[in-house]
């Protein structure tokens, strides 16, 4: 079985594993990264979102062999103890409520807000409508990121 | 009116303490031997076992407590709000109360359920006599200690205060305490000297959400587990012939294929490797019964609403008469499909069947139940199994149906391993417990002006009205009045979604009220309201709403959402509902947008008694509306040939943020008893914003899902 060497939180970690496993599954099986959820497997839920080399990007279409050499950040990586501005929005507005979705969530917020540190109501909305919440907390969602948003300028 | 919980419980019967052998004490409480209404005590005290007790407080000797919350936890909030419930009477400092989903095992358990938003009122009383149990407890250890009166000393935060201000902390006491006889007779607090109750409280695992620590079902390991991925019929009505799995079985990380029934499980190291062997698997399959489809059942139920196979569940005065002497008979009939219930974590759970014990581990609202049946199924004693809860991912009531456990539990003890099973999403839409589609046909008598009749008809595929809907808003106000209900047997399966009988029903009803004041000419607020006042003092026990209550929450709507002041381009849709046990009124503001109705907006006005958490339970009140305008405009699940005509969010639309109003929630303040919130939100928002779509376009929805009905062509995501 092929081996791969990748860049996950600023550390190095090799892997054994088919060249068409998706990442998401080598983080959460392999690597005990289990922060990244599984929704839908097929990129339109957001569960699943990492961030390779700084974009918001679907972990369960990228094969484990496109990102040798990428950095990739998953929600473990952003911050080792939540102080994140945008776990600390998070946090601050309570958003969860069963949570499932919000690691996916937060990394599409904290890609989003790193390009665009001003955004509009409409902006947020945009941005943030490739993920999905069941439980729809979408109201905190959106105060969250405008309030990260603050945060990081 | 029911609308209050109340208890009669001995405390004897579900309260005892233990001293820790590392210091501190364990007060133990069976909170769903206390929480039925009906509670009488089960046996005698001495009789119980510690381990009879399913939820605990430990405080330790340094005085912080923890307290082991019983519920699950499915993102209603609980796992918060039921702690401070305890903390709040024993009177402690919310911050040094520390809490844990408890240690779980079926074999000590009467009751263990989320569903149907009771666990809040419910335990109310429970919880309370709970806390005030234990901190009567401790002051009468400091009094024994002082020598002095117990009713000369108070708490606060944790602390005993002697009169003449010298102080011990619960630590200081807590090992006496342990040794002293259970008080009767206790005393609560008065709701205005409630210092945790109604403060805004945050999620207990709110660090762990935003941190990706492993907390659900989905993240469950351990070492030597497999991962099955289940191949099951691809329609309802079909059964397993043969199969071939010559080519999975050559998927590295694959284990072992093993059939059980209709079913062919693939067990791999991973979960990819499972997903991969499993789509290679060639089955070929046959039929056993009907291969439905939609359009069938469409016209069964429209037959069933004009045929004459009805069951009555509540008749008051004579229909008939009623509608022969009326001067105008409106009669309307609104349509509903089926929906999934999607939860973003897809079903899975873990099991370990071994000679001596069945682990089984997973997100479950029914765990008691679930163990029942996995007992059963193996042929085990139920004794022999114990379920662990994780946290969920969603419930929606689909993780009422512990059907996933059951196949963990088959494959493992097949395989002789321990294992978990994962659902793909394409396995957990297809394989799904669906709110069954449903037609209702409502007609209403008018005489002078006067609504005379009203006449409900369901006409559901398996299953939806139960046993008090019909008790409901306008029971008890139109004086003939009757509820009938007929329904299709068919193979797909069906069940509880979210406000299971009523996500649709309150649609069809407050829809029918608007459309019946413009017939009438009459105000749409008034019209409800003066049904209202015909309920007032009235003596009918089955009647389960309190008009006063909805009268109120109308009112209240009426005021906040500045209801016939809004601009010119916003258009206006009121709804108001009872559901349960709590009060709703809605107003959806729309405005239009290139021709389509966009939600702005919905005020919301909620009557739940007093609320414990008031940042939760709005989170929850912004959900439930959100979820409901998502379902009435977009949800569209149909089957052709007994299979699902959708399997995941690239053709299946859930509502996202960018389709989002913004919700405006505002309580009634009362001190009544509290009620749930998980689901009561969520029935009137599909009315409210159908009425408002009627205001801006002159369209009146009958049909949901609204966006298929309005011939919008709105783009998908």
């Amino acid at each position: 079985m092929p081996v791969y060497n990748l860049k996950i939180n600023g550390s190095s970690q090799t892997v054994e594993a088919d060249q068409d496993t998706p990442l998401l599954w080598v983080l959460r099986d392999q690597l005990d990264l289990v922060g990244t959820k599984f929704g839908c497997g097929i990129g339109q839920c957001g569960a699943c979102t990492i961030h390779l080399d700084g974009s918001a990007t679907r972990s369960c279409l990228l094969k484990v062999s496109m990102v040798q050499d990428m950095n990739i950040t998953t929600i473990e990586g952003i911050s080792e103890d939540a102080s994140h501005p945008v776990q600390q929005a998070w946090k601050e507005i309570d958003v969860p409520q069963c949570g499932y979705c919000q690691a996916g969530q937060i990394m599409s917020a904290t890609a989003f807000l790193n390009q665009n540190s001003n955004p509009s109501t409409s902006d947020i909305r945009d941005a943030m409508s490739g993920n999905i919440c069941r439980c729809a907390s979408y109201n905190r969602i959106e105060r969250a990121v405008a309030l990260a948003a603050s945060k990081m300028d | 009116m029911k609308n209050i919980a109340s208890t009669s419980l001995s405390r004897r019967s579900f309260i005892k303490t233990s001293a820790l052998a590392g210091g501190g004490v364990l007060i133990g409480f069976n909170l769903f031997q206390a929480c039925k209404p009906e509670a009488t005590p089960p046996v005698d005290i001495s009789k119980l076992n510690f381990n009879d007790f399913n939820a605990f407080i430990k405080i330790a000797d340094n005085g912080m407590v923890t307290i082991f919350s019983p519920n699950p936890e499915i993102g209603q909030g609980v796992k918060t709000s039921m702690p401070m419930i305890i903390a709040e009477e024993l009177d402690v400092s919310w911050d040094n109360v520390h809490v844990e989903q408890g240690a779980l095992d079926t074999k000590n358990f009467t009751r263990q359920v989320a569903g149907g938003s009771q666990s809040i009122r419910f335990g109310w009383e429970a919880l309370r006599q709970t806390g005030a149990t234990a901190r009567q407890m401790l002051i009468n250890a400091a009094a024994a200690k002082w020598g002095i009166d117990a009713a000369d000393c108070k708490t606060e935060n944790g602390i005993i205060v002697h009169p003449n201000g010298e102080q011990l902390g619960y630590g200081d006491v807590v090992n006496d305490a342990a040794l002293l006889e259970i008080p009767e007779n206790v005393t609560l607090k008065k709701p205005k000297d409630f210092k945790i109750i109604g403060k805004d409280a945050w999620n207990v695992d709110l660090d762990k959400i935003i941190t990706g620590k492993p907390l659900f079902g989905l993240d469950y390991k351990e070492k030597g587990m497999m991962h099955a991925v289940v191949l099951r019929p691809p329609a309802f009505g079909k059964k397993l012939l043969d199969y071939d799995d010559s080519e999975a079985k050559t998927v590295s990380g694959v284990e072992k294929i093993i059939k059980f029934g209709d079913k062919v499980a693939v067990l791999a190291k991973d979960t990819w490797s499972a997903m991969k062997a499993k789509k290679m698997l060639k089955a070929n399959w046959t039929s056993d019964s009907k291969l439905e489809d939609s359009e069938t059942h469409d016209k069964i139920l429209t037959d069933l609403l004009n045929g004459n196979e009805f069951k009555t569940m509540r008749a008051d005065g004579d229909i008939k008469k009623a509608f022969a002497a009326a001067d105008q008979v409106i009669e309307r009939v609104y349509e509903s499909p089926f929906l999934p219930h999607n939860c973003m974590e897809p079903m899975n759970f873990f099991a370990d069947v071994t000679a001596d014990k069945v682990r089984l581990v997973g997100p479950i609202q029914t765990p008691a139940g679930t163990a029942k049946r996995v007992a059963e199924l193996l042929e085990r004693d139920v004794e022999e199994v114990s379920v662990e809860m994780t946290r969920m991912g969603g419930g929606f009531g689909r993780r009422l149906y512990g059907d996933f456990a059951l196949e963990a539990a088959e494959i493992s003890k097949l395989a002789q391993q321990p294992v978990k099973v994962i659902y793909s999403r394409e396995d957990d839409m297809s394989a799904g417990i669906y709110r069954p589609s449903i037609k209702y046909k409502i007609s209403a008598s008018v005489k002078d002006g006067e609504i005379t009749g009203y006449h409900l008809k369901e006409a559901s595929v398996n299953s939806n009205m139960y046993g008090l809907i019909p008790n409901f808003f306008p029971a008890g106000a139109i004086e003939n009045y009757q509820v009938d209900v007929a329904a299709y047997d068919s193979n797909i399966t069906t069940g509880a979604w979210r406000a299971p009988y009523t996500n649709f029903l309150s649609f069809a009803e407050q829809s029918f009220f608007d459309e019946l004041a413009e017939i009438l000419e009459v105000d749409r607020i008034k019209l409800r309201l003066d049904l209202l006042q015909k309920v007032k003092g009235t003596t009918d026990e089955r009647i389960q709403y309190s008009p006063e209550r909805l009268e109120k929450v109308i009112n209240v709507a009426v005021d906040k959402s500045g209801w016939g002041n809004a601009n010119d381009d916003v258009y206006q849709g009121f709804s108001a509902y009872y559901c349960h046990n709590t009060h709703v009124a809605e107003v959806a503001d729309v405005v239009l947008e290139n021709d389509m109705p966009v939600v702005k907006k919905v005020t919301c006005v909620v009557d739940c008694g007093i609320v414990v958490n008031p940042l939760g339970a709005k989170n929850q009140i912004e959900g439930g509306v959100i979820d409901g305008i998502g379902h009435a405009m977009y949800g569209d699940f149909s089957f052709a040939n007994g299979e699902p005509e959708h399997n995941n969010f690239n053709t299946y639309r859930l509502i996202r943020i960018n389709e989002t109003p913004v919700v405006e929630t505002h309580f009634i303040e009362n001190e009544l008893a509290p009620t749930g919130l998980g689901e009561p939100t969520l029935p009137p928002a599909g009315a409210a914003v159908a009425n408002a779509i009627k205001a801006a376009k002159g369209i009146r929805l009958y049909k949901q899902p609204f966006m298929k009905y309005m011939n919008a062509k709105a783009p998908l995501g």
